[in-house]
């Protein structure tokens, strides 16, 4: 299995004008394989939007090396956008455009992007084809976002909390999605904030806390190591994170 | 180009579904160019108001005043007379010194000095004074060469300021606020394509916006177009294309519209004030003259009078064409190098 996202040393410091540097990742190692579907799991401000900022090119680490599909953002970084997908954390995309509309823009900037039509269909946007963005609802906005990330048709899917604040429903129809995504060959990274999603999702994940990684593992392997007797995912979270917690 | 025209596309399409926009881009103008040309209208001269103050001899100073259709007299005792001339309501006080007069008049206020003018001659002539030489005069108000002829190329390129400025700068700031920009820039998209893309539908609107405002100008205020039509579109394209980039430079750091507003009002306000809208900037000392000709608005607002007042061929504006070219290319290159996307 050839390697998607190699990462090594990460870090990122944030330097405001008037307040003291953030180390907001500090020191990072990953290792994401081809056909993966990889999860980063950690409480808010433990540096997961940053990590995966950095790995989509929109950020730049303050040290470490990054390795997309075996090219870097520095040469390489009009190949590497046209074989990504990605879904921001509240992105607000315009109001006045239809689903179908939003689609087709995107759509538009790729050599080979999937046919909008289809998009809709996997998202079950299809109803929604002709309605503007602003009169979606929640979950069908995030699947919007979604869409957005996949009508590239890429082979790398990033995804920042793409469940959070969805119906049970809307979710699951969003991890249909994204498994399938995986059983096309599509290599997956993900953020969340529950554990039965990554439980369900995620072949590999990393728990990551003041900016470093604390676990690695299967979910089964995590469960074993940090989840005590008959534990779940959800034990292991709180034994890692709630522990540092504590400590400090 | 695929990624232009379907951005290109894409932002017509939202500013046409915007009806506020729709508002502001169209009609907004057009009240301002209505209500200012009515303001500016050309009125038969105001008569010059004249008090008389109160006392003996006065009557007879008022009457012959009066035979001169265009002084309006009253006759007001002296300290109502003195507040009525502070005040303005009156231009000229006149008193009565045995049988000669005594004019009060303020040498700052054109009408005040106009109506002592007139009433002298008034006086004179009625007290007998015969004139030396005949003088004709004929009146011409002919289209050309009213306030409202200077005025409506003014409001144009002022237009146009107001619209590149805003439209391009505010949508930006908007997109940057919420993240779009950002998730933007996370595609393939060629960025120049999309800042060349906000920049080309806003010089749409702007294009219709000019031939909003000139057909009010013909139509409603009978100005006479002197140069042509399609000179004027390019003057006015070029134009937008510099105000465009200069909306696109101010916005393109911007986190927050209330600070990018700061910033916007800072970069036009010297050009309301030095760059000839409302009054010409000839008025402004000879030093600065040169340098207020190199500011866009200048350059649009002096093309646009030349062309339409004048009919000034194109080529012989060239030299303010260069200068709103190389306002758009800096701007525009500035803007690419330093935008940012988050």
């Amino acid at each position: 299995m050839s390697a998607a996202v190699v990462c090594r040393g990460l870090r990122k410091t944030y330097t405001g004008g008037r307040t003291a540097p953030v180390e907001a990742v500090r020191g990072i190692d990953l290792e994401v394989g081809e056909g993966e579907c990889f999860g980063l799991l950690g409480p808010n401000g433990a540096g997961k939007t940053t990590t995966i900022e950095i790995l989509e090119g929109l950020l730049e680490p303050t040290s470490g090396e990054v390795e997309v599909l075996g090219l870097r953002w520095k040469t390489s970084a009009r190949q590497l956008r046209q074989w990504l997908g990605v879904s921001l954390q509240e992105t607000r995309l315009n109001e006045k455009l239809t689903v179908e509309e939003t689609l087709g823009l995107f759509a538009s900037f790729y050599r080979h992007p999937s046919p909008v039509a289809e998009v809709m269909a996997a998202l079950a946007l299809n109803e929604k084809a002709s309605s503007w963005v602003g009169k979606l609802s929640g979950g069908q906005r995030q699947r919007l976002a979604v869409a957005t990330a996949l009508v590239g048709a890429p082979r790398l899917l990033f995804l920042d909390e793409p469940t959070t604040g969805l119906d049970p429903q809307s979710r699951r129809q969003l991890w249909d999605v994204i498994a399938g995504f995986q059983r096309g060959g599509g290599t997956i990274m993900l953020t969340t904030h529950y554990m039965d999603e990554a439980a369900q999702l995620c072949d590999r994940l990393a728990i990551v806390d003041h900016g470093i990684i604390i676990a690695l593992g299967t979910p089964t392997e995590l469960i074993a190591r940090h989840g005590g007797e008959g534990g779940t995912l959800e034990d292991v979270f709180m034994n890692l994170t709630g522990r540092r917690l504590r400590e400090q | 180009m695929r990624g232009f025209l379907a951005l290109f596309n894409t932002r017509m399409k939202e500013l046409a579904r915007e009806p506020e926009a729709v508002f502001w881009i169209f009609v907004f103008p057009l009240i301002m160019a209505v209500g200012l040309g009515i303001a500016f209208r050309s009125t038969p001269p105001q008569p010059s108001r004249i008090v008389v103050a109160a006392g003996p001899g006065a009557a007879r100073l008022a009457s012959m005043l009066q035979q001169d259709p265009q002084l309006r007299v009253i006759t007001a005792p002296s300290s109502e007379a003195a507040d009525g001339f502070r005040l303005g309501r009156y231009d000229l006080v006149v008193t009565a010194e045995g049988a000669d007069a005594a004019m009060q008049y303020d040498p700052a206020r054109p009408e005040s000095v106009l109506a002592r003018a007139l009433a002298s001659q008034a006086l004179e002539r009625a007290a007998g004074a015969t004139a030396p030489l005949a003088v004709s005069a004929t009146a011409n108000s002919a289209p050309g060469s009213r306030y409202i002829d200077f005025l409506i190329p003014g409001l144009l390129g002022m237009d146009l300021m107001n619209s590149g400025m805003w439209g391009v700068g505010f949508a930006l700031v908007e997109m940057r606020q919420r993240k779009l920009l950002r998730r933007l820039a996370a595609t393939p998209m060629r960025r120049g394509d999309f800042l060349g893309a906000v920049l080309a539908s806003r010089l749409v609107l702007m294009l219709i916006d000019l031939v909003l405002l000139l057909g009010a100008g013909v139509l409603l205020f009978h100005m006479r177009v002197m140069g042509s039509w399609l000179a004027i579109l390019l003057i006015s394209t070029l134009g937008a294309l510099a105000f465009g980039g200069l909306g696109l430079l101010t916005a393109s750091r911007h986190e927050k519209i209330e600070s990018a507003t700061g910033i916007m009002n800072l970069v036009m306000m010297p050009m309301w004030v030095l760059s000839g809208v409302f009054f010409s900037y000839e008025r402004f000392p000879a030093v600065l003259l040169p340098w207020i000709r190199l500011l866009p608005l200048t350059a649009v607002n002096d093309a646009l009078r030349a062309c339409i007042l004048e009919g000034a061929p194109l080529h012989t504006q060239l030299g303010r064409l260069a200068v709103l070219a190389v306002w758009s290319v800096i701007t525009f290159a500035a803007a690419l190098r330093i935008f940012r996307w988050s």
